[in-house]
Formats: structure tokens, sequence, C-alpha cells
């Protein structure tokens, strides 16, 4: 079921094109149906996904927060998928941090004694809706916090910059990291093979730069390509947060389905 | 309208200057700077890292003083005149940022959004006035925009509840009549003040600052010395004694300014006036000025001509916040250098 305020906005139509049952009575409408219903992506604003969670939850569903809400456990799936699934409610962080956690967390599984590490996000301002400048001061404590997280670097810091370049601007996320001593050759292949891993679920994420360092400042550059198909290629922030959605419902629906076979 | 309000000077010395010496700003400047200027009749004296708030960062440079420890040192020696943030939502936030700036006594927070972005800054401004402060919405980068979208973004900054809209020159980029038709369809739009915030990087600063002043803009933001990043701003003083000549009333007091320039920004200010052959491409480029020093870096790194990073920074249309782009595209001349000596040395073996 798609469900927003909305029966004309262009998702619910899309929506109502392909056949998948429409409301526009929002989180009213997921309760009416409660019982049929085993997952919610919520992709509405933080302060809304507050309201929503406690529903959720009361009524045993399994939210997917797309929003910077960070209710539930934080999620980036090539980190943490197969743990987070157990939870009630998983969020998806921001499309900053499902750029950059990756990178972040490949240069410190080699690096532990990383001593900080900051994330650059430019997105397109179209990419933009405005739900994410709503959001922005969110978006950006968020993202900061989940670099930690991840990380468990303790000094962290994220800046989120939105360009209105036409033809529309690719995301780009540059992560920097202060390393004491860096052994950059083994960085590059924890760094390398983490962009293969990302690319099983977002085909556009590529290494554009580095990892390159200078005076014990590591620095590494991704561009995000969407695939172009409902939404933009330039929109690949908006791929890689869905991107990583579905990975998770895809996780806990075959975990669900294991437990209902065995039953 | 009132057209008969007193101006008010905005000085970004302790900010935009601060770019102009890698954000290593002592607290001893800010304390000597402070009580020079405490009477020199300014309206706010706006501090921190050069861009704002809670923008120390390996991306844009890292401050050596804490933005705290600047706010605190400054608000200790300002007794008469407001003390002032800048804020570039993205870089810092209500919590981290804000919160603790009205803490210390902060009255004036100028929000900074790229001139095409200015509902990022809905929930800022809409904080600060809530909590009894005043706030100013700052469209940088405004040459990049067309005078009808301008207007659009500064009515959105006025429904915010912003007091005044400045259009800030980033990149040093206009000309007179840019400023003349971008000031006065604010100027005519707009129920509350305009302002302009100019760099130096086609020598226009004070004269283009003075026509947005001709046009109806009441708040001038300037620095003293005309300290600021890449080519420096409007030279405070200098525009203080240009409107005396003219007539206008400024309750400035220029010998105050004047010996601020000289005793306190001058010495600490080792590259001089950052005017140079480099700075008036990068004005007819229309990248942000901060980007120089970052410029500079990478042409030595990939030994590359800086003044082909410019150009091609501005045909990419890069924005505040951007620099790591610089180092993308130091890398791609230089790969394609490589590539064009290498083509050129395998045709002369044909």
């Amino acid at each position: 079921m798609f469900t927003g305020r909305n029966l004309d906005s262009p998702g619910c139509r899309f929506a109502a094109e392909k056949g998948v049952p429409v409301s526009d009575k929002s989180i009213e409408a997921i309760i009416e149906q409660a019982d049929n219903i085993d997952i919610v992506f919520d992709a509405t604003t933080a302060a809304s996904h507050l309201g929503h969670a406690p529903i959720l939850k009361k009524f045993g569903i399994f939210a997917i927060d797309l929003t910077p809400a960070k209710v539930g456990k934080m999620c980036v799936p090539v980190v943490n998928l197969d743990e987070c699934v157990s939870f009630d409610n998983v969020n998806m962080v921001t499309c900053g941090g499902q750029g950059s956690v990756p990178i972040a967390y490949a240069i410190t599984r080699v690096h532990p004694e990383t001593t900080y590490i900051e994330m650059v996000s430019t997105i397109a301002s179209k990419s933009a809706g405005i739900g994410t400048r709503d959001n922005i001061d969110e978006f950006t404590q968020t993202t900061k916090e989940a670099l930690s997280f991840f990380s468990h670097v303790a000094k962290t810091k994220a800046i989120i910059t939105l360009n209105p370049a036409e033809p529309p601007i690719n995301m780009r996320n540059t992560v920097y990291a202060l390393v004491p001593e860096p052994d950059i050759e083994k960085i590059g292949k924890s760094v390398h093979a983490m962009e293969r891993e990302v690319q099983k679920y977002v085909s556009g994420y590529h290494v554009t730069v580095g990892p390159v360092c200078e005076n014990g400042r590591v620095t590494t550059t991704v561009e995000v390509m969407g695939l172009g198909d409902y939404l933009p290629s330039y929109a690949g922030n908006l791929d890689i947060m869905t991107n990583a959605a579905v990975r998770v419902a895809e996780r806990r629906a075959q975990m669900a389905g294991g437990v209902s076979l065995v039953g | 309208m009132s057209d008969n309000k007193k101006l008010m000077f905005f000085d970004s010395t302790l900010r935009d200057g601060n770019h102009a010496i890698k954000h290593q700003i002592t607290a001893n400047t800010i304390a000597n700077y402070c009580r020079a200027v405490d009477d020199a009749g300014l309206y706010t004296v706006i501090v921190g890292h050069g861009n704002g708030a809670g923008a120390s960062s390996l991306q844009t440079g890292i401050s050596l003083l804490d933005d705290n420890v600047m706010l605190s040192v400054a608000r200790a020696n300002l007794k008469h005149t407001k003390l002032g943030i800048f804020l570039i939502p993205g870089y810092g936030t209500i919590e981290d940022n804000i919160t603790p700036a009205l803490a210390l006594g902060t009255d004036v927070v100028c929000v900074g959004i790229h001139c095409t972005e200015a509902n990022v800054a809905r929930q800022h401004i809409q904080y600060v006035r809530s909590h009894g402060k005043e706030a100013y919405g700052i469209l940088m980068m405004y040459h990049m925009a067309t005078p009808e979208r301008l207007v659009e973004e500064a009515l959105k900054l006025q429904e915010y509840g912003a007091l005044g809209v400045t259009l800030m020159d980033s990149a040093g980029a206009s000309t007179p009549n840019m400023v003349r038709k971008a000031v006065t369809v604010l100027r005519t739009k707009l129920d509350i003040n305009v302002g302009f915030h100019a760099h130096n990087n086609l020598g226009a600063a004070v004269g283009n600052s003075y026509i947005a002043l001709e046009c109806g803009a009441k708040i001038m933001d300037a620095c003293v010395c005309g300290f600021g990043a890449g080519a420096g701003n409007c030279q405070l003083e200098a525009l203080c004694a240009l409107l005396k000549k003219e007539g206008i009333q400024t309750g400035l007091d220029l010998y105050k300014l004047l010996d601020a320039s000289e005793q306190i920004i001058a010495p600490i200010w080792s590259d001089g006036k950052a005017q140079t052959v480099l700075s008036i491409i990068s004005g007819m480029s229309g990248v942000f000025s901060s980007f120089a020093t970052h410029v500079a870096n990478a042409a030595k790194r990939f030994n590359i001509d800086p003044r082909d990073i410019f150009i091609e920074l501005g045909n990419r249309k890069v924005v505040g916040g951007q620099e790591d782009m610089v180092v993308d595209v130091a890398m791609n001349l230089a790969q394609m250098k490589s590539k064009d000596s290498r083509d050129s040395f395998l045709e002369s073996l044909l």
C-alpha cells in the first residue's frame, strides 16, 4: 500500500498506475490495515516519524525510517545489516550517511586509531525536497552522529551543500580522515573493496578521488549516480537511501520467511 | 520602506578576515580590535571562522580558536556594539552553534545560504527570532541568480522573520550594473532592509557598495582594511571617507576605523591586500573568494596554472562549500595535461 496526503501527488498516481493500493489518509490508513502490514517505509519528515514510531511499534509493524528522526537503530547495510533487522525500528540515517559511512568505516577498520573523520556531501538542489530542506539541521546532526557511531571515532563533522547548477550535478561525498601514520595501500584496498560491496545495491557508487594522503590527511571522494529509473539519474542521493532501505526490507522478509517455513 | 533610516554598518572584519589568515585569528587580535572599534559607530561586529560558526573543518580550514572562545573574547570587549555571528546551514546547526552563541551574548545572527536556496535558512531564522534576537538572511554568490529569482528567495527570508536581506558578492564578480539592478529590485519588493557585502576582485568593492547605497541599501557589510577572503572586501574606512565627502551621514568615527586598520589589522595581514592577478581571474570566473588558498595549494601540488583551475571551477558553477572540487579539477587538468604531452610525444614518434 502507498499512503500519503494527496491522491493527486505524482508519487501516489505512479503507485496507483502500478496497481498498488493507495490512500490519502497517511498513518490512519496503516492503522486500519495494521493486521495485514509487516513492514512500513516511512518517508515523511523527522517530526512526523516521531509521531508514527510509537504507533507502528504498538501494532508490531517493522519500521524502516527514511527520515533523520533517529528513533531506531541506525543502519548502513554494508556495515550492520544483519544486526539491524532484529530491531523493531531501523533508521536509514541520511543520504550523506549512506554515501560516506561505508568509506569512513573502510578507513577505520584499517586504522582504528583514526583521530577525526569529516564528510562533505554536495547534492543537486533539484534532488533536495522540502523534507531535506526543512530538516537540514537534523540532517547535519544525524550524519555527524552516524559517522561517530559507525567509525568509533569520537570527533566527527558533517557538512552538506546544495548546488543548483544546470544540468544537475551527481551527489558527491568527500571523506577526510586524520590518521597518524596511514598505510595508504591498505586503506586503498579496503576502500575499493567497500566500493564493490555498495555497488551491489547502488551500481552508480564510484570512488572518483583517492584515497590520497597528504600530511596525515586521507581524502576520498565518491560520486553517486542514480539509476535514472523512477527518479532522474542525478538523484543518486535518493537512490542510495531507497536502495539501502529496500535491502533492509528484503533481509527482514527473508528472515521472517525462514521462520514461517520452519513453523 | 523608510528612506530616512540610518545606515547600518555590519563589520565582518573578524569573520571574513579570518579567511585571509587561514582562520588563525588570535584572542588578542579579537580583544584589541573589539576595544578599538567599540565606539566607532558600527551596528554590529561579526566574529568567527571565515565560513561562519561551525565551519572549522578540513574542507575549509581548521580554526585556531573554538567558536565559543572567539565569541566570549569579543563579548567581553564590546560594551556598546552588538555581537554578531555568521552561520551557513549545513555547516553549523542550531544545537551545536546557535544555541551556545546566544547563550554567550550574541545579538545578531546572519544566516548565509547560496542565493537560490533560501528555504534551508527557515529553521535558523525562526529559531533566532523566537529567542528575541536579530536574524538577517544573506544571499551568497548573488551573481549566479537573476534579480527576479533573488526577489523570490529574499521574500522567503522576509517571511521567516529576517530583519534584512544582504546580497553577498562572494566571488567579487559584480559589475556596477549588476549591483544596481539587484539592489533596486529588492528595495522595491521587500519591506525589510537590503544590504550589500562586496569583494574586491575587480577593484570595485567600495564603488559597488556606494552604488548599493544609492539604490537604497541600508546595510553596508564591510571590513576594516578590506581584510577578507581572496582579494579582500569593501574597505570600511575608505567607504566611510567617501561617504563623508559626499555629505552622507554615517555615524562612523573615521579616525577610530583608520587606527584599527593601521594598528591591528595591517600588521597581521602578511600578504597585504590580496588583490593579485589571480584574484582578478577568480572574480571574472565567479568563483567563491575563499577558494583562493585552496587553488594556490592545488596548483602547486599538481603543477597546473592556477588560472586554469579558476576558469574550470567557474565553468562547473561550483558554489561556496565545494572546496573539495578544487583538488578534483586540478587532478583532471593534470591528467589532461599529461595525456596531451603523451599524445604529442606519440605523434612525434609517428
